[in-house]
């Protein structure tokens, strides 16, 4: 099995500097590239049918085609990678960037050749100081060898490169707000009708794209479309990062065939349950996806297979709920985190999310009625898509909505029992 | 005003940004790494010299995780209390840090040496419960490695 993402990246041992990197032949794809069209390499991650990791799985090839391209085009244009990661229980991009900090700088070169970006970031988390310590010494060393700056391999083309460590903040990883952020000021959304592609960053051409996503660039410019479709199972094309942690034998991540089964991720290869809990339910792509009961683990993890069991494949990381753990508890330690990053831009969000916290607060404190669990439901049909100026506060409602489905009888005993039952 | 180091480093970070504007977020991260903290004098300051409103300045200051408005001990303990870690007993262990530190969440213990802090994912978890001191990351925490880890990051 193939595994192009995660081939150089070797558990506990420093990332390849960049002449071992080219040894493995590293910055093919750069050459390859530069030898293109820009719209040549769009036209192949088209093709490739490469979708946004970073939770939306939007088409990328589609994304990058909206870029005001040629002469006229104006400049200067940027990429931007979001290296925000801090949806909770993803933890694939840190893997990336810390373990082939050298892939990531190829695919920005790559990625920005395609759009003819003059200018590239990588909006890094704060706290990961480790994979900012590797990227910069990656980007010293790719700036020396030439394959940043200006006339990058005696090309045309030129492009700097520059990492922005971010003060946190989770509204931060939404692409414009990220914008903002980037821009100096406070993360909070952009309005959407004016396309980032067109005028994003200080008003100029911006593509916004996740580490996973641009890390595929390189290795789909180097083996093409049809190579990158036959890595994935059915309809799915390429592989994906998948993760898995909370009470599992093997806690992890692994670069799998897109498509692979919930089941096969949670039993193979992270080991099934640990011993003496058994699976409940689980939230297949990272906080902002809906919980998936024991009926929908033999369901592709891809973006068809989790829609159809009523959840989306997100991040591609598994939050796995156990028989021993409280659900009510775990839903307050979500909506707490969602509350707590709403940024303040638009009141059902900010003040919604703080009322959903209070309540589920209520159950876990034994304080809570029958009529707290309806005024729940009635705030997971009302935050959703189209009430709310983003998707942090419908990302929020998924794992409510399904766990006050899944988990009725778990907040009924915290009513009757006046408490919770998982705690002493 | 910022020291000479203050905006020499500020400067570094200037020409990769379109604005002085965008050097508002750095400038915040590059203060506080010299003064432990951002103060209401440190905030004017910046805003003095990047040549921006201090309500701006401020509004930036007050809306992130990582800048510290009031001051801090020498290290800060940063502990995942995400949904992953939550599953993994992070609550128990921030009742052991509580206790050993003689500190609630937010404050500094009465030596100075260290702040306690939660931080939302810290994008590890696979190694549940996690906590960060300084820059340093420490995975499957348990209440008796704690008060070891708290030896070796003084
Ligand atoms: C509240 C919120 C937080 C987000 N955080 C991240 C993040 O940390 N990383 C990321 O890549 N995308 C994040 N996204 C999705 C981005 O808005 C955007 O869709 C993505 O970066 C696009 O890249 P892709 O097409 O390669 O997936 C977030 C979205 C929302 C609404
Ligand atoms: S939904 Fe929440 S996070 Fe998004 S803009 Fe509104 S307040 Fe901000
Ligand atoms: S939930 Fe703690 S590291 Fe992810």
């Amino acid at each position: 099995m193939e595994r192009p993402l995660t081939r150089n990246i070797r558990p506990h041992e420093p990332p390849l500097a960049l002449e071992d990197y080219r040894r493995v032949g590293g910055y093919e794809a750069v050459r390859k590239a530069l030898a293109q069209s820009p719209e040549a390499i769009t036209e192949t991650v088209k093709e490739a049918g490469l979708r946004g990791c970073g939770g939306a799985g939007f088409q990328t090839g589609i994304k990058w085609s909206a870029v005001p391209m040629g002469p006229d085009a104006p400049h200067p244009k940027y990429l931007v990678v979001n290296a925000d990661e801090m949806e909770p229980g993803s933890f694939k991009d840190r893997l990336l960037l810390e373990g082939d900090p050298h892939q990531m700088v190829e695919a920005i070169i790559v990625s920005s050749f395609a759009i003819q970006a003059d200018q590239a970031y990588i909006f890094l988390r704060g706290e990961y100081v480790l994979a900012r310590r590797r990227l910069n010494a990656a980007i010293g060393e790719a700036y020396a060898a030439g394959l940043l700056g200006p006339r990058i391999l005696g090309s045309d083309y030129g492009l700097e490169l520059h990492v922005h460590s971010s003060a946190g903040r989770y509204m931060c990883g939404e692409a414009s707000a990220l914008l903002n952020a980037l821009e100096g000021g406070r993360a909070i959304p952009r309005a959407k009708a004016v396309r980032t592609a067109v005028s994003g960053l200080w008003g100029k051409p911006t593509v916004v794209n996740n580490v996973e996503t641009l890390c595929n660039v390189p290795h789909i410019v180097n083996n093409g479309a049809a190579w990158y479709q036959s890595l994935g199972l059915g309809d799915a094309a390429g592989t994906k990062i998948y993760g898995a942690s909370g009470k599992v034998g093997r806690p992890g991540a692994w670069e799998l065939p897109l498509g692979t089964a919930l089941r096969a991720i949670i039993e193979e290869h992270a080991g099934g349950m640990r011993d003496g809990v058994a699976f409940r339910a689980c939230l297949p792509g990272g906080a902002s996806t809906a919980f998936v009961g024991e009926a929908g683990l033999d369901a592709a993890m891809d973006w068809h297979g989790m829609q159809s069991v009523g959840s989306r494949l997100g991040t591609g990381t598994v939050i796995v709920l156990d028989d021993q753990t409280c659900p009510v508890g775990m839903l307050l330690s979500l909506q707490q985190f969602f509350a707590q990053e709403s940024c303040g831009w638009c009141t059902p969000c900010w003040s919604g999310l703080h009322w959903v916290a209070s309540l589920l607060h209520r159950f876990e404190a034994g304080e809570a009625t029958e009529d707290d669990f309806d005024l729940l439901r009635t705030q997971a049909d009302h935050l959703t898509k189209g009430y709310t100026f983003c998707g942090l506060a419908p990302g929020a409602m998924e794992s409510l909505a399904s766990g006050l489905d899944l988990f009725r009888d778990d907040f009924m005993r915290h009513v009757s029992l006046r408490r919770c039952p998982w705690r002493t | 005003m910022l020291s000479e180091e203050e905006r020499r480093d500020i400067e570094l970070e200037a020409p990769h940004y379109a604005t002085r504007e965008a050097l508002c977020i750095d400038a915040l991260r590059i203060v506080q790494g010299h003064r432990g903290y951002v103060s209401d004098q440190a905030l004017q300051e910046i805003a003095d010299y990047l040549g921006l409103p201090l309500s701006q300045v401020e509004g930036a200051a007050t809306f992130y995780n990582l800048i510290f408005r009031h001051p801090v001990g020498a290290q800060v303990i940063f502990v995942c209390d995400s949904v992953s870690c939550w599953i993994m007993g992070c609550e128990r262990l921030l009742e052991r840090l509580r206790a050993h530190l003689a500190t609630d969440v937010g404050g500094t213990s009465p030596d100075g040496r260290y702040t306690l802090l939660t931080v939302p994912c810290l994008g590890a978890c696979a190694l549940a419960p996690v906590l960060m001191i300084g820059e340093t990351l420490h995975g499957h925490v348990t209440a008796d490695s704690l008060p070891d880890l708290l030896g070796k990051g003084a």
